[in-house]
């Protein structure tokens, strides 16, 4: 197991490479560059301002004087547009705000998502069941850009229980509104994928041979068809945290949030190199991780698995 | 007294495509301590007569007529009732060991439970039991086995494991739906052989369900003989196999391949028989 998880650290420094090169490349190979403006700047000052943040090098070297900035200093660069921060300023800031409101629609997604699939299964074809598919379902085709406008309509314009935007260093009322909109979608699919596994398992020989043992159905489902369901949900957790806690643009646009997907969109418009670049390999380095971490987990899980 | 009396029984399926009727008008009984043999191909609906006798047939099936256990009616009890007669009264080990044990459990937790919920032990003593039933069932070094995870066993060591687990309580009545057709030949010899032995030892009737006659001549004191969810024969073993009375049974008989005889071709059930308007 240590070995084996060892050896996935390992892969995952040459990936990383990879995906820093065809970023950085697909970045610089953009027409235009972060201080082309619309009015454009003398020829001269042009070219002082590029030595300066050395754009004028060959690209090999930047991308090598970049790459030895992050392995030497852990040092992601400075901002080219917010001349005052550095990109490790930019993650610093935003970051801790989208884990905050990504990490909780993940725990809300997973719980009610996972809670809804059961459920709907143990009852397949009678009215709960379609109930909670119908909620998936209506989930589902309410994408995030949807969903928050719809909220904020509710919550704030009609009802005014809660604030319409900000982040309030994270105060429940501001948090609500995120959370649910980030987090719908994913349960649905949670939901779905529980729902259709827990049918799966709840046909196989090993529960018949559950219930001819006389165990109560509570016990059959909770001790016996709870596990073997939730396996296949566990590569799709992975994915589905990352995807949460790096943020959305959405949210962060629609709620004021201040997160790292409001960044993330705002350097690729303007060019920024060095936050979009930053911001991507935080992503890769966690999918890298979760991806590992789910397969840890398989083995944890499934018995049959062994590394 | 009879410790099971079946009459009339009958399994009906709802499919999309109409109700199917998967067993039809099936009567038997069986005596303390005997051995009865159900055989019949596929899809005569022999499994569905035993599902339906524990309550464990799919959500879409239904069973009429009457299950007597002792005297007592159990057909369609409720599932509350039913439990208490599940493995502790009537145990059932099913035809495939590969997919019959959890394999998100260890031996030892699914053998255990059995004992905990039906018979109030501690984890303690119920894992002692299980150690205990596994060296019956012959279960090599089983002190230490028993903390393994289905996956580690062979197949006929997983068939053990269901046996024993379907002896943990004693039970005065088991099941067998083809134990031995998903094992190879030689292993079905032992887990054949175990099962009489077990037999004598704790004095439980056996249903036998098979399609092997080899299995049924040496086992069992009576055989019913279904085809198309009807009873076409049920009568003594011995008198069974030395004059067949249904055209179905004697092309069953005939169709066992012999190895004191020199044939070209094997024959085959002929079905003739439904021609002259089965009832």
């Amino acid at each position: 197991m240590l070995n084996y998880t060892f050896r996935r650290v390992l892969v995952a420094i040459p990936t990383l490479l990879i995906l820093i090169v065809i970023t950085f490349l697909l970045m610089h190979s953009a027409p235009g560059g972060p201080f082309t403006s619309e009015r454009p700047l003398p020829p001269q000052v042009l070219a002082n301002i590029e030595a300066k943040y050395g754009l004028d090098d060959p690209l090999f070297v930047q991308l090598w004087n970049y790459l030895k900035g992050i392995v030497l200093h852990f040092d992601f660069g400075p901002s080219f547009v917010k001349k005052s921060q550095t990109v490790n300023d930019i993650i610093a800031q935003g970051f801790p705000i989208t884990l905050t409101y990504g990490g909780l629609s993940f725990i809300f997604a997973t719980l009610i998502g996972g809670a809804l699939g059961v459920v709907a299964a143990i009852r397949k074809n009678t009215f709960i069941d379609y109930f909670a598919v119908g909620i998936s379902i209506g989930a589902q085709v309410l994408p995030n850009f949807v969903m928050a406008p719809l909220l904020v309509w509710l919550f704030t314009l009609t009802l005014g229980w809660l604030p319409g935007g900000g982040w309030n260093d994270g105060a429940l009322p501001n948090l609500v509104m995120p959370v649910i909109a980030l987090a719908t979608s994913y349960m649905a699919s949670i939901a779905r994928i529980t729902r259709s596994s827990m049918l799966e398992v709840l046909n196989s020989n090993y529960i018949r041979t559950a219930r001819a043992k006389g165990l109560p159905e509570r016990t059959v489902i909770l001790r016996h068809a709870l596990k073997p369901s939730l396996v296949p949900l566990i590569s799709y957790l992975g994915v589905a945290f990352v995807g949460m806690v790096t943020g959305s643009v959405i949210i962060d646009v629609y709620f004021s949030t201040g997160g790292l997907g409001q960044s993330f969109v705002n350097s690729a418009l303007s060019r920024d190199y060095s936050v979009m670049m930053g911001v991507t390999i935080l992503l890769g380095s966690l999918t890298v991780l979760f991806a590992l971490l789910a397969d840890l987990l398989y083995a944890w899980v499934d018995p049959k698995i062994r590394y | 007294m009879n410790i099971l009396d079946v009459k009339n029984l009958s399994v009906k399926f709802d499919t999309p495509d109409g109700v199917v009727n998967a067993v039809n008008d099936v009567s038997f009984s069986l005596a303390e301590g005997k051995t009865l043999a159900i055989v019949g191909e596929s899809g005569s609906g022999k499994s569905q007569s035993a599902f339906s006798i524990l309550g464990l047939l799919p959500k879409n099936g239904h069973a009429a007529g009457s299950v007597k256990y002792m005297g007592q009616e159990i057909l369609n009890l409720p599932e509350a009732e039913m439990n208490r007669y599940r493995a502790n009264e009537i145990a059932m080990i099913f035809q495939d060991p590969m997919t019959s044990l959890n394999p998100y459990m260890r031996i030892s937790k699914q053998l255990s439970e059995v004992l905990i919920h039906h018979k109030g032990l501690s984890k303690a003593e119920a894992l002692k039991e299980s150690i205990k039933m596994l060296d019956a069932v012959q279960i090599p070094d089983a002190a230490s086995r028993v903390h393994m995870y289905p996956h580690e066993f062979s197949g006929g060591m997983r068939q053990r494991v269901m046996i024993a687990m379907s002896l943990l309580c004693r039970p005065k009545l088991l099941i067998a739906d083809e134990p031995t057709t998903a094992l190879d030949v030689t292993v079905q010899a032992e887990i054949m052989d175990l099962l009489i032995d077990l037999q004598e030892d704790f004095g439980m009737a056996i249903i036998l369900i098979t399609h092997d006659m080899g299995i049924v001549a040496g086992s069992c004191e009576e055989t019913l003989v279904m085809f198309g969810g009807n009873v076409m024969e049920y009568r003594p073993t011995l008198d069974l196999f030395d004059n067949p009375q249904h055209p179905y049974t004697k092309g069953l008989l005939e169709a066992v391949p012999r190895l004191d005889q020199d044939v070209q071709t094997l024959s085959t059930v002929s079905y003739d028989f439904l021609e002259g308007g089965k009832s």
